[in-house]
């Protein structure tokens, strides 16, 4: 019998310095667990892009995270506005960030696009006016 | 640094007190039956513990001057943050002839060493295959700290070797061509400002070129009581580095040698770790260079300094804009780079990975039912650190439940 590990963390909304927190603590009990460094760096990179996405675009979320012996889950749950044409948000560049979160070095249009290359799945929910769930799930 | 203590503790002054433990940035510190207790398999070798300890009963470990009696000739390899140590110096030679006047019978300075490793660093910068960005190895600590816990990154040190061991294999050869003499009859002492300096250059690499390490806090004051005796004469003129070199002693030093714009400099423990986790995180894309260091303010805050390292870093400012600009005569070949940089793996709770998860269940469970106020009065640094003592089966517990 696989035993999993459950991970839950509040991101809030705003805050560019504290984001990545949660992508912190689940690196560092990765890090601990012993998974192979590059498949910890994919999922590093790839919660980080969620973490500030719903920093930009939603006013923050929860991340929950299980840990499997062969595979890892992350849900990011937001309240936010919602995407309304996934497919387009998907495109790399594509972005709805405003100027001053760009001059800031973020919104790029990279951060959905990255998700997808750096997890072996990714699946996003999303509903205008309720909010963005997306799933990213990673083997180890 | 498993196999060379950079940090022992003098248990008669140690009052059991959490100021090392908390202020440890690998949580390598317990407190056990009234006395601090130090992991030396997590231990990096920042001298943050015996700057933060109240009672001087944390000391680093490092090699006797005496040592200079079991060589027939002795070179010394002193650190630019040596020349910030002293007010009022106008030329670095003054430093160089009282090393001379002390019983040493050549002086390199390890600034020299680290302006062959900033041009060596200038021509790795080339190679865009090399991946970004490159991380400086002048701090052993941080160097450590990556090897510990974050193993990944350790593809991007510079390959290039520390700057005393590239200023000790110089000033062998050159000493070998004056004297005659045996490699095995020449002392090379290197003179150092932190702990983790004396155990890199008692690692496996570097022990075969550097014999003795020594602190500058031991050889200060028989050096400044030879200051006066360096003017009776006139100075004999041994400095070569120039402002590169001795801008190393400083924080933002080593990457202010590359010419380039494109570098982060962090210094100071969590402000590394803060630039480490963003580095993981990809946040640095477009920056060539990061230079780490662990002491705030660079080399001059380490432990074995005698002089507030702010103004230390004064002195050495104006040292160095009175400093030429110096080009090393000597490229950094092949034979200055060391063997690849092996990870450590120091953060694994098991090497079976259903074990670890479990384990980290049972520290999830035992630390749900912690105060959480971190106070440390349980011997651990952490609530967290104390739940996973305590998983990994210690007979410790929390004093306030």
């Amino acid at each position: 019998m696989s035993e999993s590990l459950k991970l839950s963390y509040t991101v809030d909304g705003g805050d560019f310095v504290s984001a990545g927190k949660a992508s912190e603590g689940v690196k560092r009990t990765l890090k601990s667990i012993g998974i192979d460094p590059a498949v910890i760096r994919r999922i590093a990179i790839a919660m980080y892009e969620g973490e500030i996405n719903m920093v930009i675009h939603a006013s923050g979320g929860t991340a929950e995270i299980e840990i499997l012996e062969d595979k890892i889950t992350i849900v990011l749950q937001d309240k936010g506005p919602g995407i309304e044409d996934i497919e387009k948000a998907m495109q790399e560049g594509f972005t709805t960030a405003t100027a001053a979160i760009r001059e800031l070095g973020f919104g790029a249009g990279m951060g959905l696009p990255n998700m997808k290359r750096y997890s072996d799945e990714l699946k996003v929910e999303s509903t205008v006016g309720v909010g963005t769930t997306v799933y990213l799930s990673f083997n180890v | 640094m498993s196999q060379f203590k950079p940090v022992i503790l003098d248990p008669e002054r140690c009052n059991g007190c959490v100021s090392c433990m908390k202020r440890c940035p690998t949580e390598a510190i317990r407190v056990r039956g009234g006395k601090a207790v130090i992991r030396y398999e997590l231990c990096m070798g920042c001298g943050e513990c015996v700057k933060a300890c109240p009672t001087n009963a944390k000391k680093e470990c490092y090699d006797s001057f005496d040592g200079i009696k079991d060589f027939a000739y002795t070179i010394c390899l002193p650190s630019p943050a040596l020349y910030g140590q002293f007010s009022n110096l106008v030329d670095i030679n003054v430093i160089l002839n009282a090393l001379l006047a002390l019983g040493f019978n050549k002086v390199f300075e390890v600034a020299s060493g680290a302006e062959i490793v900033s041009a060596g660093t200038q021509v790795l910068l080339e190679n865009k295959d090399f991946p970004r960005p490159i991380i400086g190895t002048g701090c052993p600590a941080a160097t450590e700290l990556i090897l510990m816990r974050y193993g990944h990154l350790a593809p991007q040190l510079s390959p290039i070797e520390q700057p005393e061991v590239i200023a000790a294999k110089l000033a062998v050869d050159e000493a070998i061509k004056e004297t005659g003499l045996p490699r095995e009859k020449i002392g090379v002492f290197a003179v150092t400002q932190c702990a983790a300096k004396v155990s890199s250059l008692k690692s496996d690499s570097a022990r075969k070129y550097i014999d003795r390490v020594l602190a500058v806090k031991e050889i200060y004051f028989n050096l400044l009581a030879e200051i006066p005796s360096t003017q009776e004469k006139p100075l004999a003129d041994l400095a070569r580095a120039g402002k590169i070199g001795i801008g190393w002693a400083a924080a933002s030093g080593e990457s202010s040698g590359l010419c380039i714009d494109n570098y982060v400099s962090a210094d100071g423990a969590e402000n590394v770790v803060e630039v480490l986790n963003q580095l993981e995180n990809r946040r640095l894309h477009g920056i060539d260079f990061a230079e780490l260091n662990m002491c705030s303010s660079g080399c001059v805050g380490g432990s074995m300094n005698v002089e507030n390292p702010f103004l230390a870093r004064a002195r050495l400012r104006i040292l160095r804009n009175k400093a030429v600009l110096s080009v090393p005569q000597i490229s950094c070949g092949e034979e200055f780079c060391r063997t690849e940089y092996q990870p450590k793996d120091v953060c694994k709770l098991s090497q079976n990975r259903a074990e670890a998860i479990k384990l980290t269940k049972t520290i999830q469970d035992i630390h749900a039912g912690l105060p959480g106020l971190d106070c440390g009065a349980c011997g651990a640094p952490r609530c967290m650190a104390l739940a996973e003592d305590i998983a990994k089966g210690e007979e410790v517990a929390c004093k306030l439940l």
